[in-house]
């Protein structure tokens, strides 16, 4: 199915709320004491968490991973928050615990981010089971790399999950490299998405660049879960612009190739699209950016003015 | 009271949770058409359906990382281990998400789950059917690790650890699944998670144990009363982590003297905790060095060798002997 006029610009909102979100983040991560821990950015992937997240309903559910920002963004956790937790502040999603790394939202179904990596797939697995048990009309979307479908839990989550026909999108954003690995450095096949066939799943190869196509093959896959189809492994082929983390010199990424990702931007690419056939215009767009910017300021502004917790708070949540 | 074993008793605990909550359901390898390797889920697929009693394919870490993402929905898992001693690769789902998320989220979200495992010598298996590993959890923070030594307090702490918000570890021990019955009440039991009990009065010297060592631990103490006149205060302590010390360390203040016994490795074990919260606690009441009875630092012998591993009456004697002599 391809996008609306509506859906074409929710994505493109949530495309360049994300980028300017995180680069702001990468601005404020260079002042020493800022933002604590690391840095680490979905920068030139945007358009796989607002492609999959505009086919998603509010109580579809969420497991992202270490490469977060944009997959909580585009479900649509509050800008707000989310900066105060990257700050470590009282008032960001989990009350400054989590930092940037471990978000997660009741409010958007987004339930655990991991960071461990392949650590979310068999616990979106187990939130489709629930779903399925519980009888809602919704399913669950796991969110991981082309490294952690290396690590065991991917095998075994796959496996679990299409043995019970469970309602679970598995969105792996082969975004080329793992760590520093490049993707014929750590496995032998081209596709991840071949791998699907190992646990009779469909698999599906998009470019993971194009937000309509990814969106597409998101609402197909939504459309088979919830008809009790079970499973799809669906593999957005993307790019890295940025290192593994903020101190990530790239050495290991050739020039010309992180240049040639640029050239292929999702985020032009969309822009570009809507301009020209006339689905906004200049005006509207530049409203928009405008618009988006003032969100962002007001989220910084808004972490910078939140306290800290105060030091007991670490002391709580570990018990009841 | 019907007299009942360990085996019958935690299965009256899950059948019982199961009927009273449609969010209880219990998953792992063979729990379902075969009744789990010691058959302690017996009949509960013929009363619940294979939705709720169900047979996994051999994935511990999908297991408990599925059992995390139920719990994250609302539902109330249980997933048993076959062994304890093939749960570790359980533990990085465990450790890195279970015991985390309560923290993590700010409070936001938990994960009331129980992972269930036979742990423990004495039924003459290999290395890991037989090893009790249980300081690996109660060094987490965030899990609870609870091990039961009777039929009765079995099942009631089970229901506790089914209805706690928090993940909860409950190693069972696999040597006392038959070993014994009990009057066991029909009617609903808990025990709370977190407190320790005395179940043997005294006032010479403290006896600190718990799982499958009391039982060795209790024959001691009967001995040495009826023998010496020696009345040794007796604690289980039913929770491992988070550990109540008030109760041990209020005891040894009374007696003065402290025997630990575990079959757990030596180094590193739940007595190295509970010696220090001793000292740290109870230091001035101490009247002789505290002495630990454990397994040693090894990997669990074969058979042959295996009851000189764990700890018994006689190893146990001679350390009271050795802490009154002091």
């Amino acid at each position: 199915m391809q996008p609306s006029k509506e859906k074409l610009l929710e994505m493109l909102r949530t495309m360049l709320l994300t980028r300017c979100f995180e680069d702001k983040l990468m601005e404020l991560c260079q002042i020493p004491g800022k933002v604590p821990g690391m840095m680490i950015l979905c920068t030139g992937q945007e358009a796989v968490a607002s492609g999959v997240c505009a086919a998603l309903e509010q109580d579809d559910v969420i497991i992202p991973n270490h490469r977060s920002h944009g997959h909580l963004l585009a479900k649509g956790a509050d800008p707000g928050e989310v900066m105060a937790e990257c700050f470590g502040k009282i008032t960001g999603c989990n009350k400054g615990k989590s930092g940037t790394l471990h978000i997660a939202v009741p409010e958007v179904n987004a339930l655990c981010t991991t960071t461990v990596v392949g650590g979310g797939i068999p616990i979106a697995a187990g939130t489709a089971f629930a779903q399925k048990y519980t009888s809602r009309k919704s399913i669950t979307v796991c969110f991981f790399g082309d490294g952690a479908a290396d690590e065991g839990s991917f095998h075994e989550a796959l496996n679990l999950a299409s043995l019970w026909d469970l309602p679970v999108i598995f969105v792996c954003e082969n975004n080329l490299y793992a760590g520093a690995q490049r993707h014929e450095e750590h496995t032998r096949i081209r596709d991840i998405a071949d791998r699907a066939a190992a646990y009779a799943m469909p698999g599906e190869v998009v470019d993971g660049n194009d937000a309509g196509a990814v969106y597409a093959a998101t609402v197909r896959a939504r459309e088979r879960a919830l008809a009790g189809l079970g499973p799809t492994l669906i593999e957005c082929k993307t790019y890295r612009c940025r290192g593994h983390g903020e101190s990530d010199h790239q050495v290991y990424q050739p020039r010309e190739e992180i240049e040639a990702w640029k050239e292929k931007c999702p985020l032009p690419r969309l822009r570009g699209e809507m301009l020209a056939q006339g689905l906004m215009t200049h005006e509207e767009l530049d409203r928009l950016e405008e618009e988006i910017r003032k969100t962002v300021e007001e989220a910084v502004r808004f972490a910078e003015e939140s306290p800290y917790p105060d030091v007991a708070e670490a002391f709580t949540d570990v018990y009841v | 009271m019907p007299k009942i074993n360990m085996v019958q008793a935690i299965n009256l605990a899950l059948s019982q949770e199961m009927e009273k909550d449609d969010s209880v359901v219990v998953l792992g390898e063979d729990v379902g058409v075969d009744g789990g390797v010691f058959r302690v889920t017996d009949g509960l697929i013929d009363r619940f359906g294979p939705e709720r009693v169900i047979d996994t394919p051999l994935a511990e870490s999908g297991i408990a990382g599925f059992s995390i993402g139920m719990a994250l929905y609302g539902l109330k898992p249980v997933c048993e281990m076959q062994f304890s001693g093939f749960s570790y690769f359980a533990m990085h789902q465990m450790e890195s998400h279970a015991a985390r998320l309560r923290w993590r989220s700010g409070g936001r979200f938990s994960v009331p789950m129980v992972l269930r495992a036979p742990y423990g010598g004495g039924v003459r298996a290999l290395e890991h059917h037989s090893e009790s590993r249980e300081a690996y959890w109660a060094h987490t923070p965030g899990l609870k690790t609870v091990i039961p030594s009777s039929p009765r307090n079995a099942r009631a702490l089970l229901v506790s650890a089914i209805r706690d918000p928090d993940p909860v570890i409950f190693y069972e021990p696999k040597a006392l699944y038959r070993a014994f019955r009990e009057d066991v009440p029909d009617e609903e039991e808990t025990l709370p998670i977190g407190k320790s009990q005395i179940v043997r009065e005294g006032k010479d010297v403290t006896l600190i144990s718990y799982g499958a060592s009391m039982r060795p631990v209790l024959e001691a103490a009967s001995e040495l009363s009826a023998r010496h006149g020696i009345e040794a205060e007796v604690i289980d302590l039913l929770t491992v982590s988070p550990m109540d010390d008030e109760l041990f360390t209020g005891s040894a203040r009374k007696t003065g003297r402290v025997v630990v016994v575990h079959e757990a490795p030596r180094s590193f074990g739940p007595g190295a905790e509970i010696v220090a919260r001793l000292v740290e606690k109870s230091f001035l009441f101490l009247e002789a060095p505290v002495r630990r009875v454990t397994g040693f630092d090894i990997v669990i012998p074969l058979y042959q060798r295996e009851t000189e591993y764990l700890p018994g009456p006689e190893r146990i004697l001679k350390a009271v002997r050795e802490t009154l002599d002091f």
